[in-house]
């Protein structure tokens, strides 16, 4: 078959460009989404994207089908963890204790419901205040509404600890939300 | 199902992750348990807040222009966006500003370009479903060159009746036909070859009120994109057979099509 010059830019390969183009591209956003959630900064999720899209672009030739997104983000998660410890070892590491943070479910009261502070800012700081493995499970469920399963493989981790994950994730936003309105309450003018 | 129990499962139910039996029962303690119901409705709350669109990030425009190959004329005259180290707060302002500008620019744009726009997402779409199409096995569902057995194929499947006409004189045979979904709608792709490139015509009824429009070209990584609207019906033609070669093809079916419908 006639092999055309097709007008692709220098940085891809001409004879992947489009595939890749059509396969991974749609899940720059999400590629983003989670990179900017993991690095809180727009330089260094910026540099994770980058780095990543490049190994994606490198490995594409091994990818064999399947979801294409879980694909990617796990290339994205992978990314950060490595430039992460090679920029900052230990930081990353956050070993989040699962006994300090216990499974409570402090008394639901239907009061404290009121008192959850929804909206986009504090949910914002909330979350990004929040261990990075927890906050990685909270915008893979949450934000990129991935199943357990989709989490699974890209985390690596077995399903079992990403629900317990997910709920330990969740416990501790609620608290963080309830104790942020607690604040704004007194601003409150009812 | 105590309490305990209902807390552990509690989350996998409000991801809709348990199975039926562990769902029932779970759905009976919720009912019975105040507690668990107004904790369960304090998560049910909090993945609602979640959810808002405005906590998803969207990728600056700058790096999706460098992750995307560049397809028209009018493209390249821009300058290439370099790959910008990453200390530059003040180049990230200006990129912040203009991604502001275009988000109050957008719905404007939408508004006076829908036509424009929607068909640019349309060749997009067309360009990867031929591209799918080439990967093994995709690419028909009927094989044939026989337009009499082709057309009757489609019969059931589609909620029209798709033109096939017969251009293997024209030097273009029919190869096969398959369905396809473009623009969240199915639609009718019949397949011909010239030599050994492969054209997908992608046909679907339109909408009243585009009836008929006139044949309008873009390029996009070496594929062709030919689109037009005739007697109440929108044809995509997806091709990496050289432009002229595709609209002598497309000439010939527009030609056959309009001259007594070969059915």
């Amino acid at each position: 078959m006639p092999i055309e010059a097709p007008a692709a830019p220098p940085p891809l390969q001409p004879a992947i460009g489009a595939r890749f183009e059509a396969v991974v591209l749609p899940w720059l956003d999400a590629a983003w989404n989670l990179a900017r959630w993991l690095t809180r900064d727009d330089a260094d999720a910026q540099d994770v994207v980058q780095e990543a899209m490049l190994r994606a672009l490198r490995y594409f030739d091994s990818f064999r089908g399947g979801d294409a997104r879980v694909w990617l983000l796990a290339i994205v998660r992978n990314t950060y963890f490595t430039l992460c410890t090679k920029a900052l070892p230990g930081h990353l590491l956050e070993p989040i204790d699962e006994d300090v943070h216990p499974l409570v479910d402090e008394q639901a009261s239907p009061e404290a419901l009121t008192l959850l502070a929804v909206d986009i800012g504090s949910l914002r700081q909330a979350l990004e205040r929040l261990p990075a493995p927890w906050r990685e499970v909270i915008v893979l469920r949450e934000l990129e509404e991935c199943s357990y399963k989709e989490i699974a493989s890209i985390t690596g981790q077995k399903i079992g600890t990403v629900m317990s994950r997910l709920a330990r994730a969740r416990e501790r936003l609620k608290l963080e939300l309830s104790g942020r309105s607690g604040e704004a309450r007194r601003h409150d003018l009812r | 199902m105590i309490c305990a129990d209902a807390r552990q499962l509690l989350h996998a139910y409000l991801d809709d992750e348990l199975d039926v039996a562990q769902s029932a029962a779970m759905a009976t303690h919720l009912q019975g348990c105040a507690t668990c119901a107004a904790g369960f409705r304090e998560h049910q709350r909090l993945r609602h807040a979640l959810a808002q669109p405005d906590l998803y990030r969207h990728a600056p425009a700058a790096l999706r222009e460098r992750w995307t190959p560049r397809r028209e004329p009018a493209d390249a005259v821009a300058p290439a966006a370099p790959y910008r180290s990453r200390r530059g707060p003040i180049v990230w302002a200006l990129a912040a500003g203009f991604a502001g500008a275009l988000l109050l620019a957008t719905p404007l744009f939408y508004a006076l370009q829908q036509h424009g726009a929607a068909g640019d997402m349309l060749a997009d779409e067309a360009v990867s479903s031929h591209l799918r199409a080439l990967q093994p096995q995709h690419l028909m569902d009927v094989v044939s060159t026989d337009q009499h057995t082709v057309k009757p194929w489609f019969d059931g499947k589609l909620d029209f009746s798709p033109r096939v006409v017969d251009l293997a004189g024209a030097g273009f045979p029919l190869v096969g036909g398959r369905l396809d979904a473009l623009g969240g709608r199915s639609v009718a792709a019949l397949v011909y070859r010239r030599h050994l490139h492969l054209i997908s015509v992608y046909e679907w009824p339109a909408a009243a009120l585009a009836a008929s429009a006139a044949l309008s070209e873009s390029q996009q990584h070496g594929y062709t994109v030919l689109r037009w609207t005739e007697g109440g019906m929108q044809y995509v033609v997806v091709s990496d057979v050289d432009p002229a070669a595709l609209h002598e093809f497309t000439q010939k079916l527009r030609q056959a099509s309009d001259g007594g419908d070969l059915r």
